[in-house]
């Protein structure tokens, strides 16, 4: 069984490999095409060299500080240590230190994010970045820090990403959104013939919103439309996907009785 | 090339710097030029695209997969002229903007012969159907972001537009997958032999769903949402099947996120008689699993396992993995590509080099004790092209042993391993027609003692010697003895 360092003369090479990357970025291989006089080569594994197949195309990463950073991933260094240790892991990891949860700990190179590891392709791994994944509400999974979601407003040409967990009840959220989405109204305001006061746009925005021109509904986890306004706010926060401004002329999903409730609210 | 081959019809690059300036020479130099294949590429914006748009009045197929492009305007497309009606095959799936809709979709609508047509992120749900109706004889479409507000007009529109693609076969994209639209695929699954899902984070039960529906399928890519269950599942639904790649959802997380295990794979193996091409990532395995999906499907030629954490012992026993990866080359006697992982000792190379005589490309990592490891590979293969290998103790003396059969191979990778820069140079001079290039970017390997290891070799057979475009650290060992540096 092979130990960490234990083959020879390696200690220096895994260490120099884990803290010198690769950075093809910088490289420019080319080949030249017409006009140029590089030689013309029959192979086709030219260009930026094929690192590992599967893997970062050749572009290795360029690692730090011995704290192997991949690309698209944030990971480890906060972690605790003592989280890698499996009981079918013989190797010898004395060099493995002891969990200290509160600060980051440079994990030791074979456990630490080893550079190109798993290979995976740099375009996957850019893609899967910036898509969070659905987790399942029932995974017994700590709250997040963040909980952002997307706020869309009928009318209005792009959406907005709110964290809930910056407001601590649906006054704020109201607040929050009026100030939000103030700039699209002033056009709404114009087209429904309300008269210019000297109000700033935000208590336009309260005005419709507390009117029966648009409904403040949400997607909970089960893919439901639901008015906001129903639930302790904790539940709310728990359930909410998205947030949809909605007109009030649109909502004919919502149950008749929802409805009534909006307007008696007014 | 342009002037020698002005007739030059198809390009395929992969891996390549390619600049705007080329692109520009591809299309005003070659007037019957027909394919731009640009794999993993980069270097180039979408003024390059518009030249090819604006010039190549007999393209056929324009397909820029997982290149990097810099995206400067979606405009590009609308250099189509309205006269270009010869378009076959699209793919910008890599694009980062939004291209302008208007001009995709009559693009997509003049174009007869559109057989094949993969969107960006950035085309919206709603726009697909309009796209599709347009496109009614495609075979091959890659959705944009499979998402938007759930609304039922919205839905049954695209349901009835795929419900109009008779001859759709192949389906991908399905970024930011929304579960609820998943359904407006039912109608064609049926009709589906490939299937993309692996941008689409939807969780197990949904994947059932869509997957049991599809009884043609033959190949099948997937995150691991789809777990031990629905790999069951998939193979009660689809007995034709022949690809199957589990892609992780976490593969940087430190605990399983998921239910999958060595388990899905072997109720794979055992329920579908044609899968031969295998890419799997977990996170445990045994022996006793490998040697039962080996038993069941002799007729396995691509066979590439990823367990996640390095040098992973059989869960079961906590033994190396030797056996298990032994019985898959004793029985797949037509396996041609082979990924090993986990905990393996030189005893898994003995069976390599014992049984893979057609194996063409094999790729280890973590693995081995010793140079016989790699010396049972090198001399028993006898049809290896392509070995790529890191983070093993293997140096000098395999290699040197074994330098003819380099010759006879169409690549070697090593990095971070412990071949010498004395065994580089002493492979360099003694095989002129082989390009021995050593990468190092603490310095040139001559500063270092001669016996220090080189943290990166690459070798292969030239027939045009040694390059001269190489970048300031990488270095090629020739004949001359002396160090060509760039």
């Amino acid at each position: 069984m092979s130990a960490e360092k234990g083959y020879a003369g390696l200690g220096e090479v895994a260490a120099m490999g884990e803290t010198i990357g690769l950075n093809l970025k910088e490289t420019e291989l080319r080949l030249g095409l017409p006009g140029s006089d590089s030689p013309v080569k029959t192979t086709t594994s030219l260009g930026a060299k094929r690192g590992f197949s599967d893997a970062i195309d050749g572009k290795w990463v360029l690692s730090g500080n011995g704290n192997a950073n991949q690309s698209g991933s944030d990971l480890a260094l906060a972690k605790d240590a003592s989280l890698f240790s499996s009981p079918s892991d013989k190797t010898n990891k004395d060099t493995l230190p002891l969990p200290q949860p509160s600060k980051p700990v440079p994990a030791p190179a074979s456990k630490a994010q080893v550079v190109g590891w798993p290979p995976i392709r740099s375009f996957r791994k850019n893609s899967m970045a910036t898509q969070p994944p659905q987790k399942n509400e029932a995974d017994a999974e700590p709250k997040p820090g963040c909980l952002y979601v997307k706020v869309s407003m009928d009318g209005a040409p792009y959406l907005r990403k709110m964290d809930l967990n910056n407001y601590a009840s649906y006054r704020d959220l109201s607040s929050a959104l009026e100030k939000m989405f103030s700039c699209f109204t002033l056009s709404q305001c114009g087209a429904h013939g309300v008269s210019s006061r000297d109000n700033s746009s935000e208590s336009k925005l309260r005005d419709l919103l507390h009117g029966s021109e648009y409904v403040l509904t949400y997607e909970d986890k089960d893919g439901d439309w639901m008015l906001v306004g129903d639930v302790p706010w904790e539940m709310f926060t728990d359930s909410c996907k998205r947030l949809r401004i909605m007109k009030s002329s649109e909502a004919i999903g919502l149950a008749p009785r929802a409805m009534e409730k909006c307007r008696s609210r007014n | 090339m342009a002037g020698a081959y002005p007739w030059l019809e198809e390009i395929r690059l992969k891996r390549m710097v390619v600049s705007d300036e080329s692109l520009e020479i591809i299309a005003k130099s070659f007037k019957n030029f027909k394919v731009l294949v640009l794999s993993s590429c980069e270097g180039f914006t979408t003024e390059g695209l518009a030249a090819i748009a604006a010039n190549c009045r007999n393209l056929r197929e324009l397909d820029l997969r997982e290149s990097e492009v810099e995206d400067l305007s979606g405009r590009w497309l609308s250099d189509f002229p309205d006269s270009y009606t010869s378009l076959e095959s699209l793919n910008i799936s890599c694009l980062g903007n939004e291209v302008n809709l208007l001009a995709l979709e009559r693009l997509v609508s003049r174009c007869p012969n559109l057989k094949t047509l993969r969107l960006n992120r950035a085309v919206p749900l709603d726009r697909l159907p309009n796209l599709l109706r347009g496109a009614p004889q495609l075979a091959e479409l890659g959705t944009g972001a499979y998402t938007s507000e759930m609304r039922p007009d919205v839905f049954s529109n695209l349901a009835e537009a795929f419900a109009g693609c008779k001859q759709l076969k192949t389906l991908s994209g399905f970024w930011d997958a929304l579960p609820s639209y998943l359904p407006a695929v039912y109608p064609i699954c049926s009709q589906l032999t490939s299937l993309n899902l692996s941008y689409a984070t939807v969780q197990s039960p949904d994947l059932i769903k869509l997957v049991s529906l599809c009884e043609k399928l033959q190949k099948l890519w997937v995150l691991d949402y789809i777990e031990d269950d629905g790999l069951e599942i998939l193979a009660a639904s689809c007995k034709d099947l022949r690809e199957l790649r589990v892609f992780p959802s976490d593969p940087f997380g430190l605990e399983p996120n998921v239910a999958l295990t060595e388990q899905g794979l072997v109720s794979v193996s055992e329920g579908c008689p044609k899968l031969q091409s295998v890419l799997y990532f977990c996170r445990q395995m045994s022996n006793a699993a490998l040697n039962t999906i080996a038993r069941n499907r002799p007729n396995m030629t691509r066979f590439r396992l990823c367990i996640i954490e390095p040098r992973s012992p059989d869960y079961l026993t906590l033994q190396p993995l030797d056996d298990g990866f032994g019985a898959i080359v004793e029985h797949c006697k037509d396996l041609r590509r082979l990924s090993l992982s986990g905990l393996l000792t030189d005893r898994v190379f003995e069976y390599i080099g014992t049984y893979g005589k057609k194996l063409e490309m094999l790729s280890v990592a973590f693995a081995g004790d010793s140079d016989l490891g790699l010396h049972h590979v090198l001399s028993g293969c006898d049809n290896l092209r392509k070995l790529e290998i890191r983070d093993c103790p293997f140096g000098d003396k395999a290699l040197l042993a074994n330098a003819a059969k380099l010759e006879t191979m169409r690549s070697l990778w090593m990095s971070s391993c412990s071949v010498s820069f004395g065994a580089c140079k002493v492979l360099g001079q003694k095989m002129p027609r082989l390009n021995v290039e050593v990468m190092d970017e603490s310095g040139p390997p001559d500063s270092r003692p001669e016996s220090s290891p080189v943290e990166k070799l690459y070798v292969y057979r030239t027939v045009a010697g040694p390059r001269l475009d190489m970048p300031g650290f990488v270095w090629t060992m020739d004949d001359d003895s002396a160090l060509r540096i760039s």
